[in-house]
């Protein structure tokens, strides 16, 4: 019996929410956690286009995976920025030591 | 089929991009994994967002982040993360096996295929979905905007020396025309 592509796919996108969603409570380091976030849209993404293909939607799904990415892109690049900027001013990128400054 | 193994080596990509020390090769593992996920995507018969996918997320994200990188310094600091690690691993392999509890019974056989016919990519795109490119027009948009206030240089306010010079300055501008207006022949000359 051959497994359904559908069904390794979805293992995959449960395997990289997984790895994302333990990126996003291990890391410190700002853009290792963008980079987690990043992980975490290409799993919805790969969970996007299976369900359009199974469904017999695809291009409804393209449609729609097309914002996801827009809306990802923008959020990696104000991160991205967000860090620099606190590496500029502050000198870390460490989470923790950004939620011990006071004042 | 191809899948099986390409949906493997994605996850050990994404599993390197989050271990690896440090920063620069983190972001190299994640462009593999866009550029595998791409390949997916293609497989799956969305070629558009496939091509999109390739130039957008392996390309120009993984060039922002190196820039980043380069910019902020790529320190190394996987000292001890917030939670405990073990901790953070029971509780990614409780979510993995919830998650996969809910979706994988829903087997190819079993999931419903909808009778709706499938309408092709630009009326979906140009028309169903208008509403989605105008949003898409407004992020970016606004994600430029932000982009720029984040980026931008705080100017530092003017030294009381430099005013005291703009001051010099005019005040001599001042009287040079006040002399050319009462001796016109000595400028006129």
């Amino acid at each position: 019996m051959s497994i359904s592509p559908f069904i390794i796919a979805f293992v995959g996108v449960i395997g990289l929410l997984g790895i994302g969603f333990y990126g996003l409570m291990v890391c410190r380091n700002l853009i290792k956690i963008v980079i987690a976030l990043q992980i975490l849209v290409k799993a919805a993404l790969l969970g996007l286009m299976a369900a359009g293909n199974l469904n017999g939607q695809i291009n409804l799904s393209q449609s729609m995976a097309l914002t996801v990415i827009v809306a990802d892109t923008i959020v990696a690049v104000m991160g991205i920025a967000l860090g620099v900027q606190i590496r500029r001013r502050v000198g870390t990128l460490d989470v923790r030591e950004l939620s011990r400054l006071k004042g | 089929m191809l899948f099986g193994p390409l949906i493997i080596v994605t996850i050990i990509f994404a599993l390197q991009a989050i271990l690896a020390k440090q920063l620069i090769t983190s972001a190299l593992w994640l462009a593999g994994v866009s550029a595998l996920c791409s390949v997916l995507f293609f497989l799956f018969g969305a070629q558009l967002v496939a091509v999109i996918e390739l130039s957008v997320g392996a390309g120009l994200v993984t060039v922002l982040f190196v820039f980043a990188i380069s910019v902020a310094g790529d320190d190394a600091m996987d000292a001890t993360p917030v939670p405990p690690r073990l901790l953070s691993v029971g509780l990614a392999a409780i979510f993995i096996l919830l998650l996969g509890w809910f979706i994988l019974p829903a087997s190819a056989d079993t999931l419903p295929v909808s009778a709706i016919a499938n309408p092709p990519l630009a009326q979906v795109l140009w028309q169903e979905r208008g509403l989605d490119l105008i949003v898409q027009v407004v992020l970016i948009f606004s994600g430029v905007l932000g982009l720029l206030g984040l980026l931008a240089e705080v100017r530092p306010p003017l030294d009381a020396s430099m005013a005291g010079e703009v001051g010099a300055r005019r005040q001599r501008d001042l009287h040079a025309m006040e002399s050319q207006i009462s001796n016109p022949q000595e400028a006129g000359k």
